[in-house]
């Protein structure tokens, strides 16, 4: 069964002060968005939800205006036309405090330890060193982490390296997670392996995840519910369940047969939409 | 150590044919050197040995103002950066003036700054700093406006102030450049210390060459000359280890996947 927007599958646990269970104040909606940079526009009258506690995945192709689509909803863009809200508050700075981002490149500052990239956010937000290195050091154990805390980001695989990223994402401390094609720099394998991660990675949390691929498998596997959209301008084209319930593992649930008619038609409104 | 072979053997060649050039008769005759004039190498040495005391006494009092001046040179170089960094009207505006500044004689204004100042280490600093500020400045605010553009907007995601991204990313990002351009100035400061006491010192080693020079002891000239590199060197030689301790990231380490 899928699990509903109402009643998490898991007991939602806490990471920094997010204590309330997903609520509508964890909602994103984009209303008829339009944006263009000049004369380039990359996004045509887009509408897309995301549910409380929902898993959306947006596919398409390359240069499509995906990673635009999450700036606008981050916060980090104002779109042309239409409206973007997040927990009901449409001001960039509302977005801002609601949203966290992840970008495509891990962004790891080499000054830092693993552990005080990780805790930035809870740093920016006025933790003493001390502080956001506690908050942070249980994720680091639950999320395979343990033991590279001090580990500069130059002595860490690009595997581990995203993981941290991810983290740094979580300890924002923020209800909607915004991940930009997060495993894109990855080999095949570390990829798969990645993949099973974030899912289980996402199901221990109570969030609201949107997140980008031009890998159609990724999406299906870790999302409730994908969004397919045309090349640029994007426009949403289809829109599809997922086949499975996620952080299942990942080999018996892309190997399903159902996984691979819904992966068909997914591949099938890609290439229409490009038409 | 095999860095430091090459120069050191070229250093130890040249002066070899000094020594000699200077010391065969037939050589110096041919190219009408007088020893007064030239002195040779083992002339510098005994200078450096016999007056020590005189060469250190006067070199102290130039460190002295090196430090100062650099370190004057420094904050106000990173300040001035940094302002002219988180403003654009500061930037637009004071930009030209910072380089038109550079093209004003260092050496034609030290005599007014010492009208102004005194005969004290007022002006020496002044004028150090003055030819300090320029690659400071000029290097930090490159660094500065250098930073990956993502990162900044990373830090917003993450609820960073403005003055959080500064600190946390901008400044270290600067800070391989700032040391850039401090080595720049520490090698330069030398020049400007002795600027700074021609213009008008009683102490210094820019002053005992001055005085060496009217009494044409030219050995000593030397000797002071070699102390002032050293002095310079050492400034290099200590920002480098500065440079290696807390700026590491900068060499391109190889990224394994």
């Amino acid at each position: 069964m899928r699990r509903t927007a109402e009643a998490p599958a898991e007991e939602p646990r806490t990471v920094s002060g997010h204590d309330r269970p997903p609520d509508r104040a964890t909602t994103v909606e984009v209303v008829g968005v339009g944006h263009a940079f000049g004369a380039l526009a990359v996004i045509d009258r887009l509408d897309l939800g995301v549910g409380a506690g929902e898993v959306v995945g947006l596919v398409g192709p390359s240069g499509c205006g995906k990673s635009t689509l999450l700036e606008l909803v981050a916060g980090l863009l104002e779109p042309d036309g239409g409206s973007v809200r997040v927990g009901g508050q449409g001001a960039a700075p509302e977005r801002l405090a609601r949203c966290a981002y992840m970008p495509q490149r891990d962004l790891l500052l080499p000054w830092l330890s693993a552990i005080d990239n990780a805790a930035l956010g809870p740093r920016n937000r006025g933790a003493s060193r001390a502080d956001a290195r506690r908050a942070a050091a249980p994720l680091f154990e639950r999320f395979g982490l343990g033991g590279f805390e001090r580990s500069r980001p130059s002595e860490l695989s690009g595997g581990m390296r995203q993981r941290v990223a991810f983290l740094r994402t979580l300890l924002a401390g923020k209800p909607v997670l915004l991940l930009d094609e997060p495993f894109a720099s990855l080999d095949a394998i570390t990829r798969a392996e990645m993949q099973e991660w974030l899912a289980a990675a996402i199901a221990a949390q109570a969030r609201s995840v949107l997140m980008v691929s031009h890998d159609v498998e990724e999406v299906l596997y870790l999302c409730d519910r994908v969004v397919v959209l045309s090349p640029r301008p994007a426009r949403a084209v289809a829109e599809l369940r997922a086949p499975a319930p996620r952080a299942r593992p990942r080999d018996e649930t892309v190997a399903a047969t159902d996984f691979g008619a819904v992966r068909e038609r997914a591949l099938r409104a890609l290439r229409e939409g490009a038409r | 150590m095999r860095r430091f072979l090459p120069p050191a053997l070229v250093v130890v060649a040249l002066i070899g044919l000094w020594q000699v050039a200077a010391r065969w008769d037939w050589i110096a005759d041919a190219l009408q050197i007088e020893p007064f004039l030239v002195p040779a190498p083992s002339d510098v040495a005994d200078a450096l040995w016999n007056d020590r005391a005189l060469l250190a006494d006067n070199a102290w009092v130039t460190i002295q103002e090196v430090l100062l001046g650099f370190a004057l040179a420094a904050v106000c170089g990173f300040a001035f950066a940094v302002a002219l960094h988180l403003s654009d009207l500061l930037r637009r505006a004071f930009y030209p003036l910072l380089l038109a500044s550079q093209t004003v004689p260092v050496i034609a204004i030290a005599p007014i700054l010492v009208v102004w100042l005194g005969f004290g280490i007022g002006p020496k600093l002044v004028i150090i700093a003055l030819v300090c500020f320029f690659p400071i400045t000029v290097n930090t605010l490159d660094g500065l406006r250098s930073v990956d553009p993502e990162l900044p907007r990373m830090l917003r995601t993450l609820d960073a102030s403005r003055a959080q991204t500064l600190r946390r990313v901008e400044v270290p990002s600067a800070l391989p450049f700032l040391l850039s351009g401090a080595k720049i100035a520490a090698v330069v400061s030398v020049i400007g210390a002795v600027f700074g006491e021609w213009s008008g010192a009683d102490q210094g080693l820019g002053h005992l060459i001055l005085v060496a020079q009217g009494q044409v002891q030219t050995a000593r000239v030397f000797a002071a000359v070699v102390v002032l590199s050293l002095i310079a060197l050492a400034l290099f030689g200590a920002l480098t280890l500065l440079e290696r301790r807390i700026a590491w990231w900068r060499p391109a380490r190889p990224r394994t996947g």
